[in-house]
């Protein structure tokens, strides 16, 4: 049996159809069988409201008198993309207000307009013949605008991978604090409840669906920006009209060391047309797995921890490593579920109608790395390798006499086996000398615990290493710990001028 | 039951949490501890019904004790319950209720403030 978009419509119109959550899907399903539940269910509706950090707005402020060809345009001094014509601009979520820092932003402006607020509009041209005005200030508010349209261009992830830090540091980053040593997991995206996990086909789910954004009736425009659904990471390109939003569904936020970005609701209405669309949304938090990467290793592809279904994530804890680890959410479930229940009832009172994609979006598409012409420098580039070493057990004076012989600030303490045990610098001598019951042997004096590199390590990570740490020099290590060469704070100048390319 | 003890090291280098610990039998739990060349400051967490013994020795040692009852502040405008504060939160101060509500349990708060940062939508603060 199938059943027709008309039908499900015409059922919306009279104000007679069916109109279920997707987390009530599964048990009617269960309940009713996949037939029953086809016969008896129009329409699923999803919901989810979370950090979307892909998401902006164009404007078209109108012509002043004289008129302005904007060239540079802020609002609340957060800058708006002006490339585009002389008085349309594009404000992205995550751009950082010029005077406040990251604690007002792009998404900041978009709640802001949403409030009814009002906001400065700032603008710079060069004047031309038919756009003689040069500057603009003014205070405007989402009623004063012509056009105020949401389009985002990656919204609504299918799953998210969710984070963890096996660092001895704690993590500042876009899936929010991540604590040392595992200390947490932090993940995002609503499950059972998340459209694409509901569609994961993309048969439903298209260009010109009708969706829910933020409060206003929106539509999927098509494939969104770094969509790979073949991988279970989809996502979707949205537009909404800004009148008609609410600060209810759609918040500003800044994860501390990140950045500005924007919670984005969205819900997506599902039309139960036929078996697979039930089988689809009869999907459970145990049935979406993700990944918990480990986001201790500063490379794109970093490594996975474990993987785990929603389900586990939501219960608060979960094991790595023999440990029981607490997890956080980023997204908000309830309001998750405010969505959908928001978007259910615009459905079920006949204020919002159904339809099949105009263009379907394709399923098999992967995403791809950056293709990069320029190789990134590696330690192994710039770094030195006759390095000047000293064996723990060794007097201390005979360090110093290394030291001095090598012109060097920093010397690595080996082991008998050649392995990295500890560093001594000239500091360190001195303190020595200084204090010289700390001992007689380098042993005595070493800081043990040792900062160091990997000669595939990317320069820009090493260098970090040595910011965070305030010191001055890595030893360079291979995999079993064998020192192979020093990275110093010197060594980076060999960046400069591209001497580091052989 | 939380007790902010503080002290002057002008008064001598007594060890006012030992001997309170050593005089009144009841065990109590450090929470929080900031303590320089001057002065000092530590959060103790006791059984309520010793509180009141605990409190007259500390004073008798020469420190000034105080029971603490503010925790960390929640914007119920600003906050979505996301939970990114669940997981920082040293204390377990933070949960859902059944309903995917976030709660805050005030009374295990030690005032450490590292949910603050930990908040996407600022919605946490100390008392001013």
């Amino acid at each position: 049996m199938e059943k027709s978009i008309d039908l499900i419509n015409t059922r919306i119109r009279d104000g007679n159809a069916r109109v279920v959550t997707a987390e009530e899907m599964p048990a009617i399903v269960d309940e009713l069988g996949e037939q029953g539940a086809l016969a008896e269910v129009d329409v699923v509706t999803t919901g989810t409201f979370g950090a979307m950090c892909s998401s902006g707005a164009f404007f078209n402020f109108g012509h002043s008198d004289p008129p302005i060809r904007m060239e540079r345009v802020w609002l609340n001094d957060v800058e708006a993309y002006a490339g585009i014509a002389a008085v349309d601009a594009y404000l992205g979520a995550t751009q950082q207000s010029e005077t406040r820092g990251d604690r007002y932003g792009g998404a900041h402006v978009l709640e802001d307009l949403v409030a009814g607020n009002t906001i400065e509009l700032r603008a710079l041209s060069k004047g031309t013949d038919c756009y003689p005005r040069t500057t603009l200030k003014t205070e405007i508010t989402l009623e004063d605008l012509n056009q105020a349209v949401m389009c985002n261009p990656r919204n609504s992830y299918q799953c998210y991978a969710a984070a963890t830090n096996s660092s001895d540091r704690a993590l500042s980053t876009y899936m929010g604090s991540l604590l040392p040593h595992h200390g947490n997991v932090s993940f995002s995206g609503a499950g059972v409840l998340s459209p694409l996990a509901n569609d994961p086909g993309l048969r439903v789910i298209g260009s010109g669906t009708p969706i829910f954004l933020c409060g206003a009736e929106g539509m999927v425009i098509g494939e969104g920006t770094q969509s790979s659904p073949a991988t279970g990471f989809g996502t979707l390109m949205v537009r909404g009209e800004m009148r008609g939003m609410s600060p209810e569904f759609l918040r500003a936020a800044t994860f501390t060391g990140y950045g500005a970005t924007l919670y984005v609701g969205l819900g997506v209405p599902i039309p139960v047309i036929d078996l697979g669309v039930v089988r689809s949304t009869a999907v459970r938090d145990e049935d979406i797995t993700t990944s918990i990467v480990d986001y201790g290793v500063p490379a794109r592809d970093r490594p996975v921890v474990r993987t785990a279904t929603y389900a586990e994530l939501r219960s608060g804890k979960i094991e790595i490593a023999g440990e029981d680890v607490r997890t956080s959410s980023l997204s908000s479930f309830r309001k998750a579920r405010e969505v959908a229940a928001a978007l259910a009832d615009r459905v079920r009172t006949g204020k919002m109608g159904l339809a099949l994609p105009i263009r379907r979006i394709d399923a098999t598409r992967r995403v791809h790395p950056l293709r990069e012409t320029q190789r990134t420098p590696r330690v192994r580039d710039i770094m030195q390798r006759a390095v000047p070493h000293i064996g723990k057990d060794e007097e201390i004076a005979t360090a110093a006499r290394t030291l001095l012989k090598g012109e060097t600030n920093h010397l690595p303490v080996l082991d008998a086996e050649g392995k990295l045990v500890g560093i001594v610098t000239t500091y360190d001598i001195s303190k020595a000398v200084v204090q010289p019951k700390s001992g007689k042997k380098v042993s005595d004096i070493m800081t043990r615990r040792v900062i160091r590199t990997m000669p595939d390590e990317a320069v820009d990570v090493a260098a970090r290493k040595l910011e965070q740490h305030n010191i001055s020099a890595l030893p360079v290590v291979d995999g079993d710990g064998r020192l192979i060469g020093l990275l110093s704070a010197i060594d980076l100048g060999k960046l400069f001028g591209g001497r580091w390319r052989r | 039951m939380k007790l902010l003890v503080t002290f002057s090291r002008k008064g001598g280098r007594e060890p006012v949490i030992a001997r309170t610990v050593k005089e009144t039998g009841v065990l109590i739990n450090v929470e929080r501890a900031n303590i320089d060349s001057m002065a000092g400051e530590v959060l103790v967490d006791v059984p309520d019904t010793d509180a009141d013994l605990v409190c007259r020795k500390m004073r008798e040692t020469g420190a000034s004790v105080r029971i603490l009852e503010e925790s960390v502040l929640r914007d119920v405008d600003e906050c979505i319950d996301c939970g990114a504060c669940i997981s920082i939160c040293p204390q377990d101060v933070f949960s859902f209720d059944g309903e995917w509500r976030l709660v805050l349990d005030g009374s295990r708060c030690v005032l450490c403030g590292k949910c603050i940062p930990a908040c996407p939508h600022h919605a946490l603060s100390l008392l001013s």
